[in-house]
């Protein structure tokens, strides 16, 4: 795509750079329980240093894929490498990565700190050097006055970064977080979410999350890689999985879109022309996705890129349809309009609440008009 | 507020009376001063130093206890074993009938299970004697701790395991260190259980038992054929104490355990 993408986060970014090397391969991976297959030939490489989500609706194969990588399941197909070697035939003790599990799977009848050393002893590291790290891990997960607790003394909060601890003691090459915020409230999953992040930045470790919180893969990860019955559907940073979606599973999956669907009339120097049905609306949108004059396409635009308005647009046979404003969702920053259109469907747009007070709010039942600009959305052809 | 309407106080009464009134004459018997069993004659502790005078049933209970030791030592590493295969295995070809078969030592009556295994060490000419007893309460004590054990790993999360091994514990170690440890309660009320099983047991030791080998059970129902002696009372009353220590001990371990598992839950609600 030649359009810049959204805020970038950081210059980071090997996944763009032939030469680098991914520290984790997943090469042709096919993984069959019985006549279910979980993960279906799946080919993905994740790089050093690189904040990595699986993202998923349950049963996608995500946490599979993540086990295989732990070494708990192995592929019925196909191969996964680390650090350019290949890790087949070895079993979980024997793989420099770890685990922090959903449940946290704290040890129940150890302290903290015994439950931070396990990894340490398990590695015949020597007494003393096991004492400081484990200093180290409670200073870093701010746990230093719990050390001598049992998990069943602990919160919520503290027995996740127990766990946290626990899987970053051994300084693996890779962590990997199964749903690791899935217990916490709203609240303090987004300080971990933003915690974590830390973390990473300054352990410089390479970190694979699975989650099925959209919200929470966009907001840790460099890359997201979308799953679906076993499949990777996309592969890409947050900004472009939200701006630039390659289907419309993705697109409906990660947060709101309004989706219409129509036959393509016109491709002509980047502008792509559509007529659709329902609602009865002509499209000019400024993409060059690869379809072709006859073929259905699908137009998708998010909320907050429609704008709604009393007054008619100037051009009203391009990029607008009229309706009835059906419901409205307050969310506090902004406010969802959910239109009901003359000739049928629904489409929303969301409006930031910038100012207290508004001269001529929208109401329930107002008429209206939603337009959108030629830049405002995609074309999706899958 | 009353609480205990009349009904129910004297079915409690006649429910205890029932159950405790012959052993508390027992109890209150072995005390007795005089020779007759009948008659009341003074409190004395003379039968209990008459017990640990006769030789012939301090034996017996010799052999009882280390009979116990050994079964209920060796049906627990078993037990163990059966329940871990019958909670971790899943689905293996013939699973119904394998655990149908660990249980049906439960119902089965003592005299078959006596008269089948007499019957087998007769068949493979077995000296019956101290080990054949003591095979004999492995078999039947081993399915009692089977059931208990297991009913803990029911709710045992099978990523602590997996944690473990995540981060190198092999698999031997992390049975060692993190399974038995975390089902260790469990394991030793099912010692316990069978340990008290093995000390009652008469029907089947009688089957299984030879020449020279005579538990206390056995002991005590032969005196008591030729007459009720008070050194009996007394070895009963001691028996008695033996495994309600045993029983309560046991009792609490499980309960403790159960007290443990509810704060961590309770804790894991209301966490955050």
């Amino acid at each position: 795509m030649a359009k810049t993408l959204g805020p970038v986060r950081r210059k980071f970014s090997p996944w763009n750079d032939p030469t680098a090397k991914p520290l984790i391969e997943f090469r042709n991976v096919v993984k069959r329980f019985g006549d279910f297959t979980a993960v279906d030939d799946v080919s993905l490489g994740i790089y050093e240093r690189e904040f990595f989500a699986l993202l998923g609706p349950s049963g996608c194969g995500k946490t599979t894929l993540m086990r295989m990588l732990a070494g708990f399941e192995h592929p019925s197909e196909g191969e996964i490498r680390l650090a350019g070697a290949s890790l087949a035939g070895k079993q979980p003790y024997e793989r420099p990565v770890n685990m922090m599990f959903q449940s946290y799977a704290l040890f129940p009848h150890m302290s903290v700190e015994k439950n931070i050393a396990f990894g340490l002893v398990m590695d015949k590291m020597p007494k003393g050097e096991i004492e400081t790290r484990v200093q180290e891990m409670l200073k870093l997960v701010k746990l230093e006055k719990f050390a001598k607790r049992k998990p069943h003394q602990l919160s919520g909060g503290q027995r996740q970064r127990v766990a946290l601890a626990r899987s970053l003691a051994k300084r693996p090459k890779v962590l990997l977080l199964d749903e690791p915020l899935g217990a916490l409230d709203k609240k303090l999953r987004e300080e971990t979410q933003f915690e974590l992040m830390d973390l990473q930045q300054e352990l410089g470790m390479t970190f694979l999350i699975v989650t099925h919180d959209q919200e929470e893969a966009m907001t840790v990860a460099d890359r997201i890689a979308v799953m679906d019955h076993g499949k990777l559907i996309q592969v890409a940073g947050p900004s472009e999985i939200y701006e630039q979606p390659n289907s419309r599973y993705v697109a409906d999956f990660i947060g709101d879109i309004n989706i219409v669907e129509g036959r393509v009339t016109a491709i002509d120097g980047g502008l792509i022309r559509m007529e659709a049905a329902a609602p009865r609306v002509s499209i000019v949108m400024e993409d060059d996705a690869a379809t072709s004059v006859g073929a259905t396409a699908w137009m998708a635009v998010r909320p907050e890129k429609v704008r709604i308005s009393h007054d008619a647009p100037i051009e009203t046979g391009v990029n607008a349809v009229h309706g009835e404003v059906w419901d409205i969702g307050y969310i506090g920053d902004t406010s969802v309009y959910h239109v009901k259109l003359d000739d049928g469907g629904t489409f929303r747009a969301a409006v930031a609440n910038v100012s207290r007070t508004v001269e001529r709010p929208i109401g329930w039942d107002d008429r209206v008009w939603l337009t959108w600009s030629k830049t405002a959305g995609v074309v999706l052809t899958a | 507020m009353r609480r205990f309407s009349w009904f129910n106080v004297v079915s409690l009464t006649l429910g205890f009376a029932f159950l405790y009134i012959p052993i508390l004459i027992l109890v209150i018997y072995s005390f007795n001063a005089g020779r007759n069993v009948a008659v009341w004659q003074g409190w004395s502790v003379r039968w209990y130093v008459e017990v640990f005078d006769d030789q012939q049933l301090l034996d017996a209970a010799w052999v009882t206890l280390k009979v116990g030791l050994v079964s209920a030592s060796v049906a627990t590493v078993l037990g163990t074993m059966a329940a871990l295969a019958m909670a971790r295995l899943g689905r293996f070809p013939g699973r119904l009938l394998f655990s149908g078969m660990i249980y049906a030592p439960l119902v089965m009556p003592e005299v078959i299970t006596g008269l089948s295994l007499l019957l087998l060490f007769v068949a493979v000419d077995f000296d019956r004697g101290f080990w054949t007893i003591t095979l004999a309460h492995i078999t039947f004590t081993m399915c009692f701790v089977a059931v208990v054990v297991q009913s803990r790993l029911v709710g045992f999360d099978r990523s602590l395991e997996e944690a473990a091994m995540d981060l190198g514990c092999r698999p031997t170690a992390t049975f060692f260190r993190i399974t038995l440890p975390i089902i260790w309660p469990a394991v030793v009320s099912g010692w316990m259980l069978a340990f008290t099983l093995s000390l009652d047991d008469l029907v089947i030791a009688s089957f299984a038992t030879g020449p020279g080998a005579t538990t206390l059970p056995m002991k005590i129902y032969s005196d008591v054929r030729l007459g009720v002696k008070p050194e009996i009372n007394a070895v009963c009353t001691l028996v008695i104490a033996i495994i309600s220590i045993a029983v309560i001990v046991a009792s609490i371990l499980t309960k403790r355990q159960e007290v443990e598992r509810e704060k961590a839950e309770r804790a894991a609600f209301a966490g955050g």
